[in-house]
C-alpha cells in the first residue's frame, strides 16, 4: 500500500518516487495534491522552508523529474543578479522539454521583458496545456536583488496569465521575506528535520555492493551514535560514513572478526570516529589527508591541524604597535596616565573606578581609539626613541589589511582615523612574550 | 591602473611611451654631477652591469628557495583531481562528497614579497600542470560579480595566448557579451579541452606531455585576509555545485595564520573544501641567504659599509620583513655609490682594474690623493715614497692598482675567517656576538672586534667548550678554509688539522686519566660524618685549583688562541684599509632619508623653520619668535602650536594680524588697528585652509568659531 497516491499519475511512477524519497512521503503527497493534474492551474507560488539538508532541493528535483513535469530549476546564489537569473530561466525554458542544445542567448534586462519573452517561449514550446514549475533554490538571495523581483515572482501566474507555479526554497522563514509594501502571500510549507531514525534509514539505504545491508546499517548506527550530537547534516554524515568505512571493515578484511561481531567492530571503530570528529569534521585536516593517514596506519597526531599554526611572525615595531593597540582598546582612557606616566602616584582601583567600569573590559570587547592615542602609547612602551617615519604609519595600515586591527568609520581616514584591535588575549600575550613585555601589568582588567 | 599611494585622490597617469629612452636619460643624469663625460658613461655602464649581475643572482636564489614549496604544491595539484581524470565509479567515490581541493599557502606577513612568489607559482603551474591559472586580488573583487568577471577574463584570455592566431576570430568575444556565470565558464572549459583533444596527433603529444587531458583550473586568491566573507562564501558555494563539471582548485594566499580560514568561512562553507596547508620559508631565513650570497662573497666588487648595512637590516627587522625592499635598498646603495663617488669607476672586477687605473686622468689622481684613507696610508710611508706618491701620477697608479688588489684579497680572506669565527660564536650559550652571521659581520665592520667586551666573553666561553663540539667546529673550519682557491690558508688548514689529530691522540690517553680522577670521589663516598666530609671537600677544591691543566685543556687553549690570532690578522675593519672608499658605500644618512622618510618631521621643519628648505637666511629667527617675513602658513602654524585642543578662530586671526602688521606699518594709527584689513583676513583664511588640507586642524562642532587641533605637542 503506497503512502503517496494521486489519480493523475500512474501508480508505478509513484511507487518508484516513494522509494527515492524516504521519510518525506507526507510532504510529497501534500505537494502532489497542491499540483493537481498536469493541465490544472496550481497555487501561484509555494514557499518551502526547512533547516539545512532537510531534503528540500532533493525532493523537489526528484519529484519533478520522475513525474516528468515541465520545470525550470535555478539556484539564486549562482545567478547573483536579477538579469542573470531571468536570462537563465529563459534559456532553460527554451531547452526545457526536448533537452536540445541551447539556442541563441537571450537578453533580458527587466521583468517587463521577462514577462514578454516568457510568454513567447511558452507559446513556442507548446506548454500551454501543462503547468510549468519554476523552482528558485536559496530564495533568500532574491531579497538582495531589485525590490520588484520577489513580489513579481510570487504573482507570476497573474502577470503572465499562463499556467505557471513558482516554488521558492529557503532555509529561513517566510516572515523574513515579506516586503514592507506587502505582496501576494505564497502557500508556505515546512520540511521538518530528519530524526535520528530517519537518518539511519536514509544512510543505510545505499550500502556498498561488497557488504550486506545489515552490516552497513550496524556501521551507520555506530556512526550516528558518535556524530549525531554535533552534526545532523545528511550530506556531511554521508561523507563521514564513506571516509571511515574502510577502517570499520579492516578487522573483517584481515579475518579477525566476522560481519556479525559487532562488539569487536565497535571497539575498533569508536576511538577512530572520535578522532575524526576532532579533526576531519572541523576541517582541521583535509579528508584526503585523513584517508592517506588511514591508509598508512599513521597517527593523526603527526599531522598538525590548521589551528595549530597560530603563531604569526611580525616585525619588531609591528609587535609594539599591536600591543599598543591592544592596550588602547581594552584600557579606559583615564587610566593611561596611571600606566604610562612616571610619577603617577598610587591610585586605588576601588576608588578610581566608576561604576560601569567594574565589568571587565575583556567581556565588553575592544573599544575604538584614535590614532594619536595609539602613537602616544607606542612611544611610551618602546624603550628607545621611535621616529614617526612613514614606515611606522604604513605598518598600521598593513596591520589593518592583515585584519589584526580594524578601522572604525571608513570615511574619516585623513583627519582622525579610529581603530580597534581585533586580536585575542592569548595572541597578544604570545606576541608580548617575544619582545619581553609584560602586558598583563599594563592591563586595567588584571590590576 | 593602480598607485601605491595610501591616500585617496586623483592621480595622473602619463602614457609610458618613453620607456626606451629611459636608460639614456639616466646616463645623462649621472653626467650632470661631473664635467668628465667619458668617465660618467663608464660609471653608469659599470653600475648597470653590476646591478644586472646582482639581480640575476637574487632571482636565482629566490627560485631555489621557493623550489621546495612549489614542488609540494605541484604534487598536490596533480593529485587533487586524479579521480576527475579516471572517472571512477567506485562506491566510496560516489558516496563521498566532492570537496574542492584547496591549498592554504602561508606566506608570512611580508606582503610585498608575495607577488614574486605568486608569479613564480603561476609560471610553474603553467609549465607543468595547467594553462588555466587565474590570480585574483581582493581589491578587484568587491562583489561576486566582479570576481567572476575578473576570473573569466583571465582564464579566457590565457586561452587566446595558448591558441595560435589562426582561430582568433571565433575566440575573440568581448567580455561584455559573455555572461559572467558558471555555466558559460563550464561550456568554455568543455570547448577548450575538447579542442585540445581533437587536435592533430603530433600536436597532441606535445601538449599532453605538459598537461593532461582535462587540466584543472587553478584560482589563486592572493590576499585571503582582505577578501570579504560574502564574496568568498558565494564563490565557494557556486563552484562546489559545479565541481563535477569543472575541475577547480583553489589556492589561498595567507599572510597571518591559517586560522583566518575558519574566521572568514562558516562551517557550512569550509566543509565544502578539502584544505591542505603549505608553508613558505620564513623571511628571516630568506634574508640570511640573501646576505650570505650577496654580501659575504667576493663575487661582487661593491660592498656595504657597517652603518648602511645596519640601516637596511633595521628597516627589515623593525618595519617590514620584506626581502624585496631589502634588495631595493641594496640597489639604491649601488646607484647612490656610483652616482656620488667619482672614483667608483674603479669599483669593478679585478680583471678590469689594471686597464681602468691606467686610464685615470690627472684630476682623478688628485681625488685619489684627497681620499682620507689614502692620506693616512701616505703618512705611514717613508718620505721618499711619500713625495713620489703625491707628485708622480704613474707611480700613484701603480700603487693604486696594488692597493686595490690588496683590498680584494683582504675581502676574500675576511669572508673565510668570518665564517670560521661564526662557527664558534653561533654555538656559544647566550650568543654574545650574535646568532646570525650578519650580526657578526656588522660587529667586525664597525671596529676592531677583538677589542670589544663581547668578543672577550665569547673567547672565555669558547675556552669551556667540550671536546666533541670543538672537534666538529674545527672540522667545519677546515672545510671552509679548504674551499678557498688561494694558498693563503694552507698553513692555517695544516695547523687546524694538526689540532684535530692531537685531539684524536688524546682519546687514547683519556682512559688512563679517568682512572686517576675516579679515586678521590670513591674516597668521598666512604666518609659519612659532616666534619670529614667538609674537610675532604675543601681539600678537593684546593687540589683542583692548583692542579695542572690536563692535556685536553692545554690543547683547547691553544686552539682558541690560534683562532684569536687568525681573527686579529684577518678581521680588521675595512675602514682601516687604504682606498676603502672606492669599494665601500657609507652614505647611511642619505639612505635613511630615502628609505625611512619621516614626513611628519619634515613637515614640521618646513613650517616651523622655513629657512631650512627655502635657503633664505632672512627667514631665520631665533628664540622662538615669529618672523613676519615667513610665508603665511608658517606664521599660522607657529601660532597654532601655542593653542590647546580647540582653537578660537578670532583670537587666531587677531594674533596673525598682529604678527603681520608688526613690520609693515609700525606706526599705524590706532583706529585702523581695531579693524583687521581685508587682505590680511583673506590671507589668514587661505593659510588656515591650507593647514586644514595638510591635516593639522579640522572644523569642530563642539564650539562655534573654533577648530580642533589634530596633532598634539607644541612649542
Amino acid at each position: 500500500m503506497p503512502n503517496v497516491e494521486h489519480p493523475a499519475y500512474p501508480a508505478a511512477d509513484l511507487l518508484h518516487l516513494e522509494g527515492l524519497v524516504p521519510c518525506r512521503e507526507s510532504q510529497v503527497s501534500m505537494l502532489l495534491s497542491l499540483f493537481g493534474e498536469r493541465q490544472q492551474f496550481s497555487f501561484p507560488s509555494i514557499f518551502i522552508y526547512g533547516h539545512t539538508s532537510s531534503g528540500k532541493t532533493y525532493v523537489m528535483k526528484t519529484l519533478l523529474t520522475t513525474l516528468q513535469l515541465p520545470h525550470v530549476f535555478v539556484n539564486c546564489v549562482e545567478y547573483f543578479t536579477s538579469r542573470l537569473l531571468l536570462e537563465e530561466i529563459l534559456t532553460q525554458l527554451q531547452s526545457c522539454p526536448s533537452g536540445t542544445e541551447q539556442t541563441s542567448p537571450v537578453r533580458c534586462d527587466t521583468l517587463n521583458d521577462f514577462v514578454r519573452l516568457f510568454k513567447q517561449a511558452l507559446a513556442s514550446q507548446e506548454l500551454q496545456d501543462q503547468t510549468l514549475y519554476i523552482v528558485l533554490d536559496r530564495a533568500e538571495q532574491l531579497r538582495e536583488m531589485e525590490p520588484n523581483i520577489l513580489p513579481a515572482f510570487l504573482r507570476l501566474q497573474e502577470l503572465t496569465d499562463r499556467n505557471v507555479t513558482v516554488i521558492l526554497l529557503s532555509e529561513i522563514v517566510w516572515e523574513l521575506f515579506r516586503p514592507n509594501i506587502g505582496c501576494f502571500e505564497p502557500f508556505t510549507m515546512y520540511f521538518p528535520d530528519y530524526s535520528i531514525g530517519h537518518l539511519q534509514k536514509i544512510l543505510s539505504q545505499n550500502h556498498p555492493p561488497e557488504y550486506s545491508a545489515d552490516f552497513y546499517a550496524a556501521y551507520i548506527n555506530i556512526l550516528l551514535g558518535v556524530f549525531y550530537m554535533v552534526c545532523r547534516d545528511l550530506k556531511e554524515l554521508r561523507h563521514l560514513a564513506a571516509l571511515n568505512f574502510a577502517k570499520y571493515c579492516e578487522p573483517v578484511v584481515r579475518g579477525e572478526a566476522n560481519e556479525r561481531d559487532t562488539r569487536k567492530l565497535w571497539k575498533n571503530i569508536e576511538p577512530h570516529l572520535k578522532k575524526a570528529m576532532q579533526t576531519v569534521y572541523l576541517r582541521e585536516i583535509s579528508s584526503s589527508q585523513w584517508e592517506r593517514l588511514q591508509h598508512d596506519g599513521g597517527e593523526p597526531g603527526q599531522l598538525k591541524g590548521l589551528s595549530a599554526h597560530t603563531h604569526v611572525e611580525l616585525p619588531y615595531y609591528s609587535k609594539f604597535l599591536l600591543i599598543a593597540a591592544y592596550l588602547a582598546s581594552y584600557n579606559p582612557v583615564r587610566t593611561d596616565k596611571r600606566f604610562f606616566l612616571k610619577h603617577h602616584g598610587k591610585i586605588r582601583k576601588t576608588n578610581f573606578m566608576k561604576k560601569h567600569e567594574k565589568t571587565s573590559n575583556h567581556l565588553l570587547g575592544p573599544k575604538p581609539f584614535p590614532l594619536d592615542r595609539l602613537l602616544a602609547i607606542l612611544y611610551s612602551i618602546v624603550d628607545n626613541r621611535v621616529a614617526p617615519t612613514a614606515n611606522i604609519f604604513s605598518q598600521i595600515t598593513s596591520l589593518v589589511t592583515l585584519q589584526l586591527l580594524s578601522m572604525v568609520g571608513q570615511n574619516d581616514q585623513l583627519d582622525g582615523p579610529r581603530y580597534k584591535c581585533t586580536v585575542s588575549l592569548d595572541f597578544i600575550r604570545a606576541i608580548a612574550r617575544t619582545v619581553n613585555f609584560d602586558i598583563i601589568k599594563y592591563l586595567y582588567d588584571f590590576l | 591602473m593602480s598607485t601605491c599611494s595610501v591616500s585617496k585622490g586623483c592621480f595622473v597617469f602619463k602614457p609610458s611611451t618613453k620607456k626606451r629612452r629611459l636608460s639614456d636619460k639616466t646616463a645623462h643624469d649621472f653626467r650632470c654631477t661631473s664635467n668628465d663625460s667619458e668617465d660618467t658613461e663608464l660609471r653608469f655602464v659599470t653600475c648597470q652591469s653590476l646591478w644586472n649581475q646582482i639581480k640575476s643572482e637574487t632571482e636565482q636564489i629566490q627560485e631555489n628557495l621557493n623550489k621546495q614549496l612549489l614542488d609540494n604544491l605541484v604534487s598536490f595539484l596533480s593529485r587533487s583531481h586524479s579521480d576527475f581524470q579516471e572517472k571512477t565509479t567506485d562506491w566510496t567515490c560516489r558516496m563521498k562528497f566532492r570537496e574542492i581541493p584547496t591549498a592554504a599557502l602561508v606566506l608570512g606577513v611580508n606582503v610585498t614579497d608575495h607577488d614574486l612568489t605568486f608569479r613564480g607559482l603561476s609560471d610553474v603551474l603553467q609549465d607543468n600542470i595547467t594553462p588555466y591559472v587565474a590570480l585574483l586580488e581582493a581589491k578587484d573583487c568587491p562583489g561576486i560579480k566582479n570576481l567572476m568577471q575578473k576570473l573569466m577574463g583571465q582564464l579566457m584570455k590565457c586561452d587566446i595566448d595558448v591558441d595560435s592566431l589562426e582561430d582568433e576570430d571565433c575566440v575573440q568575444v568581448s567580455q561584455n557579451r559573455i555572461r559572467c556565470s558558471m555555466p558559460s565558464l563550464i561550456s568554455w572549459y568543455d570547448s577548450v579541452t575538447k579542442k585540445t583533444n581533437s587536435e592533430t596527433p603530433s600536436k597532441k603529444r606535445n601538449s599532453s606531455s605538459r598537461h593532461w587531458q582535462s587540466p584543472p583550473v587553478v584560482v589563486i586568491f592572493k590576499d585571503m585576509e582582505s577578501f570579504t566573507t560574502k564574496v568568498l562564501q558565494d564563490f565557494i558555494v557556486i563552484s562546489s555545485q559545479h565541481i563535477h563539471e569543472l575541475p577547480l582548485v583553489l589556492i589561498f594566499g595567507i599572510a597571518t595564520s591559517p586560522m583566518i580560514i575558519h574566521r572568514l568561512l562558516p562551517h557550512s562553507v569550509s566543509s565544502l573544501l578539502c584544505i591542505e596547508l603549505f608553508q613558505s620559508l620564513s623571511c628571516k631565513e630568506h634574508l640570511s641567504t640573501i646576505i650570505d650570497k650577496l654580501l659575504l662573497t667576493s663575487q661582487f666588487p661593491f660592498k656595504l659599509g657597517e652603518k648602511v648595512l645596519q640601516v637596511l637590516i633595521n628597516i627589515f627587522l623593525y618595519h617590514d620583513f620584506s626581502v624585496q625592499n631589502f634588495i631595493k635598498g641594496f640597489q639604491l646603495c649601488i646607484v647612490e655609490h656610483f652616482y656620488s663617488q667619482p672614483l667608483s669607476v674603479l669599483c669593478c672586477h679585478l680583471a678590469d682594474i689594471k686597464k681602468r687605473v691606467y686610464s685615470l686622468s690627472h684630476d682623478q689622481c688628485e681625488s685619489i690623493r684627497r681620499l682620507p684613507s689614502f692620506r693616512r696610508y701616505v703618512e705611514k710611508q717613508e718620505s721618499g715614497k711619500q713625495i713620489e706618491l703625491l707628485t708622480n701620477n704613474s707611480f700613484l697608479k701603480e700603487e693604486t692598482e696594488k692597493l686595490l688588489g690588496d683590498l680584494h684579497v683582504y675581502h676574500e680572506n675576511y669572508v673565510r675567517i668570518l665564517r670560521c669565527l661564526h662557527v664558534f660564536t653561533s654555538s656559544l650559550p647566550k650568543y654574545p656576538l650574535g646568532k646570525q652571521i650578519r650580526e657578526l659581520h656588522c660587529a667586525c665592520l664597525e671596529n676592531r672586534v677583538w677589542e670589544t667586551e663581547e668578543y672577550e666573553s665569547s673567547l672565555q666561553l669558547a675556552r669551556m667548550l667540550n671536546k666533541t663540539d670543538l672537534v666538529t667546529m674545527l672540522q667545519q673550519c677546515v672545510e671552509i678554509l679548504m674551499s678557498s682557491s688561494g694558498k693563503e690558508f694552507d698553513r692555517a688548514v695544516e695547523k687546524l688539522k694538526e689540532f684535530l689529530t692531537q685531539f684524536q691522540n688524546l682519546e687514547a690517553e683519556a682512559s688512563q686519566e679517568r682512572d686517576v680522577s675516579v679515586s678521590p670521589q670513591k674516597e668521598l663516598q666512604k666518609k659519612t660524618d659532616l666534619y670529614h666530609l667538609q674537610k675532604t671537600l675543601l681539600e678537593l677544591k684546593e687540589s683542583r685549583r692548583s692542579k695542572k691543566l690536563t692535556k685536553f685543556e692545554m690543547l683547547r687553549f691553544e686552539v682558541v688562541d690560534y683562532i684569536d690570532s687568525l681573527v686579529r690578522r684577518y678581521l680588521a675593519p675595512a675602514d682601516e684599509r687604504a682606498l676603502h672608499e672606492i669599494v665601500y658605500f657609507n652614505g647611511a644618512a642619505v639612505l635613511r632619508g630615502h628609505l625611512n622618510a619621516a614626513p611628519r618631521t619634515a613637515l614640521h621643519t618646513a613650517l616651523n623653520s622655513p629657512h631650512w628648505y627655502l635657503k633664505n637666511q632672512a627667514l631665520r629667527c631665533d628664540g622662538g619668535g615669529i618672523s613676519n617675513k615667513a610665508p603665511d602658513i608658517c606664521i599660522v602654524y607657529k601660532l597654532h602650536l601655542e593653542c590647546g585642543r580647540l582653537i578660537n578662530l578670532v583670537d587666531w586671526l587677531e594674533a596673525f594680524s598682529t604678527v603681520v602688521m608688526a613690520a609693515e606699518e609700525p606706526n599705524a594709527d590706532a583706529a585702523s588697528s581695531d579693524q583687521v584689513d581685508d587682505v590680511i583676513h583673506a590671507r589668514f583664511i587661505r593659510a588656515v585652509s591650507e593647514l586644514e588640507l595638510l591635516g593639522f586642524i579640522k572644523p569642530s562642532k563642539q564650539k562655534t568659531d573654533h577648530v580642533a587641533r589634530l596633532t598634539w605637542g607644541g612649542c
